[in-house]
């Protein structure tokens, strides 16, 4: 197609492979209803027809490479195959359960040794592992540097005791991807010294306290309690004392995610409240006629959109083997606002039915508002380029 | 048994479709495609014939470029190979071009079972699959909701007011299905990645041994004159219920002598 090869390359068509992935996800995605998800968040039940229906079809084993049973596609296809989970009005509900496949695996495929991978990626690819991701504590909250979880090495093994907070999916997982401390923290290297483990989720080490909250029921989070859990030294992932830097392969891809999560969430409530919009008659027109109502909704669209561009743009320089710390950052940023704001218009939108669960949009918006907070905060986020992209002076 | 599946690449059904004016032709350009829904169902049942009986499914479709998306789609489910007739000379052709250039192309193999749907989603005149048997030289076992093999005789089940017929016929032959036959599988990751390395094999009008007199605009013997609206229909009759609702419906339906 291009004429020649000085012409700068500049794609936004995606491949037709891309397109199949982006059509088949939809169709298998929309076959669960919205009260399908409704009776989920009501229950607090884990959406398992729902994970099995995705390993079934082999989307859970994307991102692992083919040599371990999966299918080797990278970040963008992954932030396709998202985007079209949440359009289908699954919300978090949905791609959470899914997410956890695509981004704890990704430190174990880029610095796990030989042996790590073969033990455990066939069985991620299969969906027959649940993960959780066991990074935040009570007592470090953003500042990862000052975890306390603590890992002894004793002969072969590793003798793990701490405290996680927010560990979402222990209440299923069968295995934890796990960050701790292997050597005091050293002021001058901070994110030196912890090492980090995928192991078994030992239930006679761990205990787990589901944490009540705001959105979301269908998929817990909680407090853990690791007593005394031994670890083979076998299930490090890369190097002891570089387990950070190893997270960060799983940091970048998890901020991409879940800012595609937050704008395909946004274009399900968008959809609903334009069609609400449509065929809601008040003071002899329809409501979507006053550009009060309208606007708000043609707004959510183009940042949505705008936001959607920032997402494939940092998954692209992901798979290109190139830095994407600030596009990351950026797209969790701009999608969490506009994905929030779509569903606030929507809700508005909506009126009174906008508050009765029947109208399935209020489950969203209460989900959504997740993604200001974590993975990580709005605030880190603009600390982050503040720093780095403008290079003004650390503020703390 | 070698199965080939005609099956057409529609537009999305969440596009709304338009008429080009000036042709009075579905505008297909730049629109959304995908393998019309009721094809899949004739792909998946001759997937699941393939998986009992052993043999190969090869799905052909006549269609613009961008129907490749769709082809891989039936590639995806299991299909083992495709054929894809795309060509300016195949573009307007009504009915009866459209089963010409088909059987030219299914004729360039040993074949044992044609499939189709009944009709397609977007234009459903109904009238390929009868079209193409004729061409074929095969009996056509048509509405079929349910197909099974046994040696070389095929036996469909065709709804009928009271029941059911049961039709039979030796291979080869031609079946169209309907759409309550079966639920078509989701292609699996898996079979997408493996759909991009099958054949699509293509071939031109020309190279099908088809000139301007039998396909194409020109080939066309059916002329679309105008497209229009369905009229309106009439308002419906609100009954209101003050107690009597249920003898008042009675009433109703008894005027139009439903009841
Ligand atoms: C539903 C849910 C699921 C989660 N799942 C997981 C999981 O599976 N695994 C996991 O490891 N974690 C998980 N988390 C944790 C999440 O990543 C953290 O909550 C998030 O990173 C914020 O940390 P914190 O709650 O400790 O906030 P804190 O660090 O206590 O911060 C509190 C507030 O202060 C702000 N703040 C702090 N320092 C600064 C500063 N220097 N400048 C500006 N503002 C600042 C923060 O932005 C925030 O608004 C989950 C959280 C939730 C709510
Ligand atoms: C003058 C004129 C010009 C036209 N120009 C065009 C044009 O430019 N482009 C265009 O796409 N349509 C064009 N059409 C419409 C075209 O004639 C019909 O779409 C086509 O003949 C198939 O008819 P149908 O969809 O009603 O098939 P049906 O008879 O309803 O289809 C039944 C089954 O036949 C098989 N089948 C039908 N069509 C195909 C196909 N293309 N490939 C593989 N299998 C198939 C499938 O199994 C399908 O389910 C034109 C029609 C007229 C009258």
């Amino acid at each position: 197609m291009r004429a020649n090869a000085r012409m700068p390359r500049m794609d936004f068509q995606l491949t037709e492979q891309q397109e199949l992935i982006r059509k088949e996800v939809a169709t298998l995605a929309r076959s669960f209803s919205l009260d399908y998800w409704l009776e989920r968040d009501k229950k607090a039940e884990y959406p398992w027809d729902w994970v099995k229906a995705f390993g079934k079809a082999g989307w859970l084993g994307m991102i692992i490479p083919e040599a371990y049973g999966g299918s080797g596609l990278g970040v963008t296809e992954a932030t396709i195959m998202l985007h079209e989970v949440c359009a289908s009005g699954a919300g978090t509900s949905g791609a959470s359960p899914i997410h956890f496949y695509l981004f704890p695996p990704m430190p174990v495929i880029k610095h796990g040794a030989e042996p790590l991978k073969e033990k455990y990626l066939p069985r991620i690819a299969t969906g027959e592992i649940v993960m959780s991701f066991g990074v935040t504590e009570p007592n470090a909250g953003t500042d990862t540097s000052r975890i306390q979880t603590r890992a002894e090495k004793k002969g072969d093994r590793y003798l793990v005791n701490g405290r996680k907070v927010w560990n979402t999916n222990a209440r299923e997982a069968t295995h934890i991807l796990l960050l701790a401390r292997t050597s005091p923290r050293d002021a001058a290297k901070p994110f030196g010294g912890m090492t980090l483990f995928f192991t078994e989720f030992d239930r006679s080490k761990i205990t787990v306290r589901e944490i009540e909250k705001l959105g979301r029921a269908a998929v817990d989070s909680n407090e853990i309690f690791i007593d005394a859990l031994s670890v083979p030294a076998e299930d490090v992932v890369g190097d002891e004392g570089r387990g950070f830097y190893h997270l960060l392969d799983s940091l970048n891809p998890e901020r991409i995610f879940t800012g595609i999560e937050a704008v395909g969430i946004g274009r399900a409530a968008l959809e609903r409240a334009v069609q609400y919009a449509k065929d809601r008659v008040v003071f002899d027109r329809p409501i979507g006629q006053n550009q009060a109502v309208a606007h708000p909704l043609a707004l959510a669209w183009a940042k949505l959109e705008s936001a959607e561009l920032v997402c494939l743009k940092a998954a692209w320089l992901f798979d290109h083997g190139r830095p994407c710390g600030a596009e990351a950052n950026t797209a969790k940023l701009l999608a969490a606002d506009a994905g929030f704001e779509a569903c606030d218009a929507a809700l508005q939108t909506h009126g009174g039915y906008g508050y009765a669960k029947e109208f399935y949009v209020e489950r969203l918006w209460r989900e959504i508002r997740l993604y200001k907070i974590a993975p990580v905060s709005q605030q880190m986020v603009l600390n982050y380029l503040s720093e780095h992209v403008l290079g003004l002076p650390k503020s703390y | 048994m070698n199965i080939v599946v005609c099956a057409k690449v529609v537009p999305l059904s969440s596009v709304t479709i338009r008429i080009d004016p000036a042709t009075r032709r579905m505008v297909r350009k730049d629109v959304s495609q995908e393998l019309d829904p009721q094809a899949a169902k004739a792909v998946e049942e001759a997937l699941r014939l393939t998986e009992k009986h052993g043999g190969s499914v090869t799905v052909v479709v006549m269609g613009g470029e961008d129907a490749t998306i769709g082809i891989r789609g039936a590639l995806a489910m299991g299909a083992t190979a495709a054929i894809h007739l795309s060509d300016p000379a195949l573009a307007g052709s009504d009915a009866l071009g459209t089963a010409k250039a088909l059987a030219a192309a299914i004729r360039k193999a040993p074949f044992d079972l044609v499939m189709c749907a009944t009709e397609s989603s977007d234009s459903y005149t109904g009238l390929v699959p009868g079209q193409l048997a004729q061409l074929l030289g095969v009996p056509p076992l048509t509405f079929a909701t349910s197909v099974t093999v046994e040696g070389r005789t095929v036996t469909i089940k065709r709804q009928s007011e009271g029941g059911y017929d049961v039709v039979s016929a030796e291979l080869p032959l031609l079946v169209t299905v309907t759409t309550g036959i079966n639920e078509p599988r989701y292609p699996t990751l898996k079979g997408i990645m493996g759909a991009k390395k099958k054949e699509i094999k293509r071939y031109t009008a020309a190279e099908l041994g088809l000139g301007p007199a039998e396909v194409g605009e020109s080939g066309a013997r059916e002329k679309v004159l105008t497209v229009g609206r369905p009229p309106a229909r009439p308002a419906g009759t609100i009954i209101q219920d003050d107690g009597e609702g249920g003898k008042k419906i009675a009433a109703f339906l008894a005027d139009l002598k439903l009841i």
